[in-house]
């Protein structure tokens, strides 16, 4: 029983954060048709930017209250600059060329985030444990968990509930699905594409640095985080169908889930398992299982 | 098999999408060397029924028989190498390549069976043919250019051109003049139906421009609501009071908008 | 088939190459035996691109490549270059045909992404495997050439060499082959192919079976040249990436652009790794870019402008 819940917990875990991230990639790829790659990095730059600042406040001798609004804000910040520059910057010019070319350009672009990282935080691990510190443990079923890594579950939850609300109670929400639905008839209905895709990605890359910057103290922040979480993140939004929030959740819970009963059942195919599902599903379902709608085109 | 036993013979042929019916009751037979013109308003079925036969579309009931062969469940590429060939409403043709290069790749897979395929592509002997296709479709001048450069009615050519290459026994036009200018069409029909008729090759095309019909076929097969209404001499069908008024005077109608 | 420009060229080059290694410094000798390693991935990857397909998971055969020359030389003590060489390609070339039946019927990013899963998997398993050397991999010992063990690394640059001559010759004539010529075809319009008589699955399975095939090779003769192999930089989705973008850089436009590309690579990154180690990522990145934006045609391209000369396809 106990092993059975620490898996549910770890699993549900891991599969928030997961969710956080992936639901950003997801939304992103719904309304612009982008995979992209650089995805990644925004989770690493949240990440790097909370732990960075939850260290430097809590050396000034700042209450370690204020990590919950250091995660919050890098993760704007980060998204709202990256999201911005990148979106204006490059991307903008590339929406008439070839999907998988954008997905290269995004890749170049992983590459030099990746390194800007080493620049500005060098290559030594951070530890922002403050946070977690703080919200202490509680016994659950017998088992011990730490408070922080539950308040991620609900984290989670929230995203999930917001992306559901935005998309289907808000005037916004209901101009976006019309642009994930088909973009030719949201030009036609008058909707400014432009700014939809803009705030699209913003948005996005929030989600994306989120989850960096609320995993961040459970970790240690070190090279590589982007790389990693990338490809996770790609695992989850083939296997729920690219495009959907509702299959984010999903393929982030399968996919949560299988991992955390590996790592405690059968380690050695912790990372397998994954990709493996990924693999299966693009066999079986390649539009994933809840792939998102689509206009008859003929 | 004689001379006078149909060429093609369509029967009870049925396609439904959901709870859509397009084509419908499709009884047909169509002798070698005929010229069939098949009319009827957007959406009658007339693409569907093209799409049938080459093989794009799955009947969900029925049979097509090609010189006493079933096509039906034969795989498009199949349809072709058995003989039956056709064009597009919209040019499907290799936009980034030039002319010739888009003749040549289509020469050379009629040529070749799959081994043949792993031999040198351009050869002096395709070069040949390559100049005798320019030649009798009156290409040479675009010989060199990209097709996405060249004007809509030379692409349907083109089009055209490379549907024939393989020498098709049948060949189905799929609105070979839509897109072309009033005073090209005439021009432009000529050109193809003289190399057709050179080669002997039963043609069914599918027209909105009752001009061409009357000009260039013997027999007009009217669609509406994915049923055959009228199969009959194109005189005649242009006369017929069904035919005018489900099929050109929907036509009417439409081009007046 | 040996007629061509191209042919001729790559000929030519390839002996020029040979006899001036002969006199080359170390260091030089040692880029173009990487170099030159991964330009023979580069080639099935140029095949695939100007086919319209993009893999962002050849690391898996890349990879296989080089791990096969890892097994055989620690379970059976295989040292000879040619056999070593040949099981890398001959692994990952039976892995890309039997997977090929299954990725002949994908594109666009649903063929980028199911390359990758599939070669993450083999990364999660090499990764966990203690019997496959987990994250440190193995070392491998020094290939032998008919029983000799050379003492320097000249020979094994001779054979690399020759054996990239060989690879561009034959992808160059089956360029020319009807089944070769049915690339950009194929990228512009598969219904016509079909239409034309042609399948385009057979077609696409072929061009990804010699895609393999190659990367295989490549993995191979890179673990030789290396003397190591590890998942890292051998088999994870950044190595499939670093592929791809090499493969770009190079350009489609003839069989010689992955030798230079791939060339230019080794320089661009043992220059950027000395003159700023953190950063050799974004030169790298900011490269890519900058070709993807403004040189789609690659270096090959830019080296056509300056010859001002077209050079048979």
């Amino acid at each position: 029983m106990e092993t059975f819940l620490t898996i549910l917990l770890d699993g549900l875990q891991f599969s928030s954060y997961l969710f956080i991230v992936s639901a950003g990639l997801t939304i992103i790829f719904g309304v612009m048709k982008i995979l992209n790659v650089a995805h990644g990095s925004f989770y690493a730059w949240g990440a790097y930017t909370a732990a960075f600042f939850i260290g430097k406040f809590s050396d000034m001798g700042m209450p370690d209250a204020m990590g919950f609004l250091i995660i919050i804000a890098a993760a704007i910040v980060v998204g709202l600059i990256l999201g911005f520059v990148i979106e204006q910057g490059i991307l903008k010019y590339m929406y008439h060329r070839d999907e998988v070319l954008i997905v290269l350009a995004t890749f170049g672009l992983f590459l030099v985030l990746e390194d800007i990282i080493l620049i500005a935080f060098g290559t030594d691990p951070y530890f922002a444990y403050q946070p977690m510190a703080l919200l202490d443990s509680v016994e659950l079923g017998g088992i011990i968990r730490d408070v922080y890594g539950l308040t991620l579950i609900a984290v989670a939850a929230l995203v999930a509930l917001g992306c559901w609300y935005l998309l289907n109670k808000t005037k916004w929400g209901t101009l976006l699905k019309a642009v994930i639905y088909d973009r030719e008839m949201g030009i036609s209905m008058g909707i400014n594409v432009p700014l939809v895709y803009t705030l699209t990605f913003i948005g996005g890359a929030i989600l994306g640095g989120l989850g960096g910057a609320y995993i961040a103290p459970t970790i240690s922040v070190a090279p590589g985080l982007g790389t990693e979480v990338i490809v996770l993140s790609f695992a989850v939004v083939v296997v729920g169908g690219m495009g959907s929030i509702a299959g984010a959740a999903i393929g982030s819970i399968i996919i949560g889930i299988l991992r955390a009963l590996a790592v405690h059942e059968l380690p050695q195919v912790e990372l397998f398992v994954v990709f493996a599902v990924m693999a299966v599903v693009l066999v079986f379902r390649p539009e994933g299982l809840f792939a998102p709608a689509k206009p008859r085109k003929i | 098999m004689g001379n006078n036993a149909p060429i093609l013979e369509v029967r009870d042929l049925l396609k439904t999408f959901g709870a859509v019916v397009a084509a419908k009751d499709i009884n047909v037979d169509i002798s070698r060397g005929e010229v069939v013109g098949i009319i009827g308003a957007n959406g009658a079925g007339k693409t569907c029924f093209v799409n049938m036969v080459t093989g794009y579309l799955a009947p969900t009931e029925g049979s097509i028989k090609f010189e006493g062969k079933e096509l039906v469940g034969l795989e498009t590429r199949k349809i072709t190498h058995s003989g039956i060939s056709r064009s597009f409403q919209v040019s499907q043709v290799f936009h980034s390549m030039t002319v010739a290069e888009n003749l040549m790749i289509s020469i050379a897979i009629a040529n070749n069976t799959a081994f043949d395929a792993l031999r040198l592509m351009d050869t002096p002997e395709l070069r040949q043919q390559l100049d005798a296709v320019l030649a009798r479709y009156k290409l040479e001048a675009h010989r060199d250019s990209t097709v996405s450069a060249l004007a809509q009615g030379v692409r349907k050519l083109l089009d055209i051109a490379m549907a024939v290459v393989s020498r098709p026994r049948i060949l189905l036009l799929d609105e070979p003049t839509s897109g072309i200018s009033v005073e090209e069409k005439f021009d432009f029909m000529d050109i193809v139906m003289d190399a057709l008729k050179e080669d002997g090759v039963t043609v069914l095309f599918v027209e909105h421009d009752m001009e061409i019909v009357a000009r260039y076929v013997s027999r007009v097969l009217a669609f509406y609501q994915g049923e055959i209404i009228a199969d009959m001499p194109p005189k005649k069908a242009l006369s017929d009071k069904k035919v005018q008024e489900f099929v050109i005077g929907k036509e009417h109608h439409k081009r007046k908008k | 088939m040996l007629e061509d420009k191209t042919s001729k060229f790559v000929l030519f080059g390839g002996v020029l190459i040979i006899l001036a290694g002969a006199f080359a410094p170390n260091w030089i000798v040692n880029q173009f035996m990487f170099g030159f390693s991964r330009a023979l991935a580069i080639v099935g990857l140029m095949v695939l691109w100007r086919t319209g397909l993009v893999s962002f998971g050849h690391a898996f055969y890349f990879g296989l490549g080089a791990y096969a020359v890892a097994i055989l030389d620690i379970q059976l003590g295989v040292t000879d270059v040619f056999l070593r060489l040949l099981a890398g390609a001959l692994v990952a070339g039976l892995a890309g045909f039997l997977l090929g039946f299954i990725l002949r019927n994908y594109r666009d990013i649903f063929f980028a992404m199911l390359n990758t899963a599939i070669s993450m998997v083999l990364f999660g398993i090499v990764v966990k495997t203690e019997s496959l050397g987990s994250t440190d991999g193995f070392a491998i010992s020094m290939s032998t050439i008919f029983g000799l063990a050379p003492e320097t690394k000249y020979p094994l640059f001779v054979i690399i060499t020759s054996v990239g001559v060989i690879a561009a010759l034959l992808v160059n004539y089956y360029l020319k082959t009807t089944y070769g010529r049915l690339t950009t075809a194929i990228r512009d319009n598969e219904i016509r192919v079909e239409y034309l008589g042609f399948s385009v699955a057979h077609a696409i399975h072929l061009k990804y079976t010699i895609s393999t095939i190659l990367a295989g090779g490549a993995g191979a003769l890179m673990a030789m040249s290396l003397g190591q192999v590890d998942p890292e930089s051998m088999i994870n989705w950044t190595v499939s990436g670093e592929l791809v973008f090499v493969t770009i850089l190079s350009g489609p436009g003839n069989v010689i652009a992955p030798f230079i590309g791939s060339l230019v690579f080794e320089v661009l990154r043992t220059y950027a790794f000395e003159l700023a180690p953190q950063a050799w990522q974004l030169i790298m990145g900011a490269t890519f870019l900058t070709i993807i934006f403004f040189l789609p045609g690659g270096i090959w391209s830019l080296l056509e402008k300056l010859g001002g000369r077209k050079n048979g396809k």
